[in-house]
C-alpha cells in the first residue's frame, strides 16, 4: 500500500496539513462568506449569494431575505462535511419543497436557521452565520448519473498543481448531498480529458449508479479544462498548499466553485484506484518555481493525465517547457 | 538542528529524564517498585479553618489517645505562626493553637499515621456513680415505667443497656419510649439517651467517639459509641444497633461530652478528618523519607502532599495515561469517538462506578437522554437553552437513578452523581445530530465506539500497579508525554486504512 503511493489520514495531516496550509489561511476556506469574496475578487465564478442570516430574529423574517426566490440553499458558513445543508427546490405559499421532494413548512426553515446561527453544525459549537445561496441548475448533461442533488466535482490542488480529481454523484442515500461519507458515489476522472474511470460507494467499487442503473465510466465531463484551470486559480486566492476545490456545472453559468477545503478526504485515492502520494512526490520534485497557473495544468494534465500511464518520468516535460 | 528531528529529541529526552528518575528512586533510594501488600496503616488528617474574629485567636483540637485496636504514630502538626502546646494525661489529650492576633483565615493542620494494634489497654479509669437526673412530669414517670419494664428483662447492667438499646429502637409505637425518641436522631442523641436511663439505675456510661478507617474518606464522619460500666469492665454497645463489642475498624478518638475542636476570638468554618489507606510499602518510604530531605528528587512524590490532594492527583496523574489509549486508537487504529478526550472522562467515571454497572448507567442514560432530546426537538429549542435542557434532564436522570437504585439497595447509583453529566450531555447531543443526518446506525454505532473507547481507556487507569506508580513515581507521566510527543509523529496508515485503502494494496492495485 505504501509502495502504491496511498495516502493515509496521519500523513495527510503531518506532512502535507500542517506543512502546506498555513493557519492564518484556515478562515478563508473555513468560513465560506469569506472565501465566497476572495474568489469572486479573482474573478472565479460562484455561485450567487441571495443574503446572510447573522441574527437571530433574521430567522422569523426569513420572507424578506428570501425575496423572490423560490429555489435556495441553506448552508452554515462554518459547517463542514455537507452537515446542515438544506435545499430548497420550490415554494408553495407557507410550504417549501426539499431536495427530495418533501414539504418543508417554513417554521421547519425558520428552526434550521437558527440552529445553524447557534452553531450547531459549526466547528466548536461557535455562533455561525446562514448563507442562503441561490440554487445551481445542474448541467443535464449529468441527468443520468444523478439523483435529486447537484453533483459536484472535486479536484485536489497542490501548491497550485492539480493533482487528482473526481466527481460526486448525490444518491437517495445522501439526500441529495455530493459529499461521500453521506452515501453520494465518487467516481475518478482523467485529469487531462475529463473522462469517468470508475466509481466507489463508501469503500467498495461501483459501475453502475445505483438509484438510475447508468454506466459511470466513459463519460465526459463537460467544460473540463476550465474547471481544472479554475481550481489551480484558487491556490492564488487562498495560498493553501493543500487544497480540496469544490466545483459544480450549471446550466446557465457553466463551472461555479461551490467551496474549497482545506482537510480534503482521501476517498479520492478510491475513486482513481490510485494513491496521492507519488503525485505529490511528483510536484514537490519540480522544487520551489513560480509558475502561472495556465504552466501548471499544462503541466499537470501531462504528468498525470493517463491514468493507464501513470508512472511517468517529469523530466522530459520539464526541459521541453 | 531542524524542526523536523527535534520531536525525536524531545520525546527521548522526556523518556530518559522520566526513565532515570524512576531508576534513581528504585535503585538508589531503594523505593519498592510494586506495592507489597505485607500490612496496612492509615493516614489521619484532621484539617481546621477558622476565621478570625477580634483580639487574640486560641484554638484547640482533642488529638487521638491510644487505645485498643490502634495505635498513633508520626505525628505532626502544622501551625502556621501559632505557638502549639500539648496537654497530656492517659485519658485524654489536647493541642492548643494561640496567637496574639490573626488578620485572614487560616488553616491548621493535624497529621498522624495509625497502624493496628492488638495489645489491649485501659480504658478508662473506675467511674463514678452517677446520680439519678431529676425529672418533671410527665418525663419522671415515664421514665419509671419503662426503666421498669427495662429491669423486668434483663439481669445485669450489660443486659439492662442492650435492652435500652434495643427498646430505643424497636418501640416505635410505645407512649413512654416515644416521649423521650421525640427529636432523637443520630447515634450521639441515642446514646445520651441512654446515658440518662441508665443514670436513673447507677449505672455509670460513658460517650465514646472516633472514626472507621475502612477505607479512604475525605471527610470521615465522627461515630459515637455507648460505653457502659458493669462494675468491672466498660463495654461498648453501638447505640443504634444495640451491638455489644467495638468493631474492628473504629478508632476510638476521644471520650466524654467535649467536642472535637474549640476556638475563642474567631470562628470554625470547617473542620474536616480524612483517611487514607496505606500499604506499608508506603511506611517503609515514609521511613526513609527522612533520611533523604537533602535528596531533592526523593521528594518529587506525592506522599508528601496533604491527604484529600494527594487522593485527587492520584486521579489527575492517571488522566494521561487514559489520555495516551485515546491517543493510540484514534491514529493507530483509526476509532473515532464523540468529542476527543470525552472517552477519558467517562473512563473516570467508571473508577466510581466499576465497568459493567458504569457502561449499564451510561447506556441507560444517554437513551433516556436521547428520548427527551428527540422530544425538545419538537419544541424547536434554541440551541443554548436546548443544550441546558439536556443537561438539567441528565442531572435528573442521574438523581432519579440514585433514588431508584437506593431504593432497591443496589449502592452504585449513588457514584452516578460522579458522571460527567455535561459530557453526556454533549454526546447525547451529537448522537441526536448524526442520528438525523447520518441515520440511527452511524450514529449507534459512534456512541459504542465512544463506549469502547472508554471502556478501553478504563481498563488501562484501573490497573492497581499505575495507581502506585503515579503516586510515587509521577516522573512516569514523562515517558507518557514522551511517548505522546513520538506518537505525534506517527504519520504511516491506521489500522482502519489497511481495510479501507485494501483495493489499493498490492502490486497491482485494480
Amino acid at each position: 500500500m505504501r509502495s502504491n503511493g496511498v495516502l493515509g489520514l496521519n500523513r495527510r495531516n503531518g506532512d502535507y496539513i500542517l506543512k502546506m496550509n498555513d493557519r492564518r489561511f484556515f478562515p478563508l476556506v473555513d468560513d465560506k462568506v469569506l472565501c465566497k469574496e476572495r474568489l469572486q475578487e479573482r474573478g472565479l465564478a460562484v455561485p450567487e449569494l441571495i443574503a446572510l442570516a447573522r441574527y437571530m430574529q433574521q430567522a422569523s423574517h426569513l420572507g424578506d431575505l428570501l425575496g423572490t426566490h423560490n429555489e435556495f440553499v441553506i448552508k452554515p458558513a462554518h459547517g463542514s462535511g455537507g452537515d446542515g445543508i438544506l435545499v430548497i427546490k420550490d415554494r408553495k405559499a407557507d410550504y417549501f419543497v426539499d431536495s427530495d421532494g418533501n414539504l418543508v413548512k417554513r417554521a421547519d426553515l425558520e428552526h434550521h436557521v437558527t440552529n445553524v446561527i447557534g452553531g450547531l453544525y459549526s466547528l466548536g459549537g461557535q455562533p455561525d452565520v446562514a448563507m442562503i445561496e441561490s440554487l445551481v441548475h445542474f448541467d443535464p448533461a449529468f441527468a443520468g448519473l444523478t439523483y435529486h442533488g447537484v453533483p459536484d466535482i472535486r479536484v485536489i490542488v497542490y501548491r497550485g498543481y492539480p493533482v487528482m480529481a473526481m466527481v460526486r454523484l448525490p444518491t437517495r442515500e445522501s439526500h441529495g448531498k455530493a459529499n461521500l461519507h453521506q452515501g453520494a458515489i465518487g467516481v475518478g476522472v482523467d485529469l487531462a480529458t475529463g473522462i469517468t474511470v470508475g466509481g466507489v460507494s463508501g469503500n467498495s467499487p461501483v459501475s453502475l449508479h445505483p438509484d438510475t442503473g447508468s454506466e459511470i465510466s466513459g463519460f465526459q465531463v463537460p467544460h473540463w479544462s476550465s474547471i481544472v484551470s479554475m481550481a489551480a486559480q484558487c491556490f492564488e486566492a487562498v495560498e493553501l498548499g493543500y487544497l480540496g476545490v469544490d466545483i459544480v456545472l450549471d446550466e446557465r453559468h457553466g463551472p461555479l466553485i461551490l467551496e474549497l477545503n482545506a482537510r480534503p478526504g482521501l476517498n479520492i485515492q478510491i475513486a482513481n484506484r490510485r494513491g496521492l502520494r507519488l503525485r505529490l512526490d511528483a510536484v514537490d520534485g519540480l522544487g520551489q518555481r513560480e509558475e502561472s497557473p495556465e504552466w501548471r495544468v499544462e503541466w499537470a494534465c501531462r504528468a498525470f493525465g493517463d491514468p493507464r500511464t501513470d508512472l511517468f518520468n517529469p523530466e522530459p516535460l520539464l526541459s521541453g517547457s | 538542528m531542524t524542526r523536523s528531528r527535534q520531536w525525536v529529541v524531545l520525546s527521548l529526552l522526556l523518556v530518559l529524564l522520566g526513565g532515570i528518575t524512576f531508576a534513581y528512586k528504585v535503585v538508589r533510594l531503594g523505593y519498592p517498585v510494586l506495592p507489597d501488600e505485607t500490612g496496612e496503616q492509615w493516614l489521619v488528617q484532621a484539617r481546621l479553618e477558622i476565621e478570625p474574629v477580634k483580639g487574640p485567636v486560641r484554638a484547640s483540637l482533642l488529638l487521638p489517645v491510644r487505645s485498643t485496636g490502634f495505635t498513633v504514630t508520626n505525628e505532626s502538626f502544622i501551625s502556621r505562626d501559632f505557638g502549639l502546646t500539648l496537654e497530656e494525661n492517659m485519658f485524654r489529650r489536647q493541642a492548643d493553637w494561640a496567637i496574639r492576633s490573626l488578620d485572614s483565615d487560616r488553616v491548621l493542620y493535624y497529621r498522624a499515621t495509625v497502624i493496628r494494634d492488638t495489645r489491649n489497654s485501659r480504658f478508662a479509669n473506675r467511674p463514678e456513680i452517677p446520680s439519678a437526673p431529676e425529672l418533671d412530669e410527665p418525663w419522671a414517670s415515664a421514665m419509671a415505667d419503662l426503666v421498669q419494664e427495662v429491669k423486668t428483662e434483663s439481669a445485669d447492667a450489660q443486659s439492662f443497656a442492650a435492652e435500652i438499646l434495643d427498646h430505643l429502637q424497636n418501640s416505635p409505637d410505645d407512649a413512654n419510649w416515644n416521649l423521650f425518641l421525640e427529636g432523637v436522631e443520630s447515634s450521639l442523641d441515642y446514646a445520651r439517651l441512654a446515658q440518662s436511663i441508665l443514670a436513673m439505675e447507677q449505672i455509670p456510661s460513658m460517650l465514646v467517639h472516633g472514626i472507621l478507617l475502612n477505607n479512604d474518606v475525605q471527610r470521615s464522619a465522627i461515630h459515637t459509641m455507648l460505653a457502659v460500666w458493669d462494675g468491672e469492665h466498660w463495654m461498648l454497645f453501638d447505640p443504634q444497633t444495640g451491638q455489644q463489642g467495638r468493631p474492628e475498624e473504629f478508632m476510638i478518638w476521644w471520650r466524654g461530652m467535649e467536642t472535637l475542636a474549640g476556638v475563642s476570638g474567631a470562628l470554625i468554618n470547617d473542620l474536616q478528618i480524612s483517611v487514607k489507606r496505606r500499604l506499608r510499602s508506603s511506611l517503609d518510604l515514609a521511613a526513609q523519607r527522612t533520611e533523604l530531605k537533602d535528596s531533592f528528587i526523593g521528594r518529587i512524590s506525592l506522599l508528601h502532599l496533604p491527604v484529600q490532594t494527594q487522593s485527587v492527583y492520584e486521579v489527575l496523574l492517571l488522566v494521561p495515561f487514559g489520555i495516551l489509549v485515546i491517543v493510540v486508537l484514534r491514529n493507530f487504529v483509526g476509532l473515532s469517538s464523540f468529542g476527543t478526550f470525552a472517552p477519558v472522562l467517562i473512563a473516570l467515571a467508571f473508577r466510581e462506578t466499576e465497568l459493567v454497572k458504569g457502561i449499564l448507567l451510561f447506556m441507560m442514560i444517554v437513551s433516556m437522554g436521547l428520548v427527551f432530546r428527540f422530544y425538545l426537538e419538537r419544541l424547536r429549542l434554541l440551541l443554548v437553552p436546548r443544550l441546558a435542557a439536556v443537561v438539567t434532564i441528565v442531572v435528573l436522570l442521574m438523581t432519579a437513578i440514585s433514588l431508584f437504585s437506593d431504593r432497591m439497595g443496589v449502592e452504585t447509583g449513588l457514584s452516578v452523581s460522579l458522571f460527567p453529566m455535561v459530557i453526556i450531555s454533549m454526546v447525547i447531543e451529537r448522537m441526536s445530530i448524526v442520528w438525523e443526518e447520518r441515520g440511527a446506525m452511524t450514529s449507534i454505532q459512534e456512541g459504542l465506539g465512544s463506549l469502547l473507547m472508554a471502556s478501553l481507556a478504563y481498563s488501562v487507569i484501573s490497573i492497581d500497579v499505575l495507581e502506585y506508580w503515579v503516586t510515587v513515581f509521577p516522573e512516569v507521566n514523562l515517558i507518557v508525554l514522551g511517548l505522546i510527543v513520538a506518537l505525534g509523529r506517527y504519520t504511516g496508515f491506521r489500522l482502519t486504512e489497511l481495510i479501507r485503502f485494501r483495493q489499493l494494496a498490492g502490486s497491482n492495485p485494480l
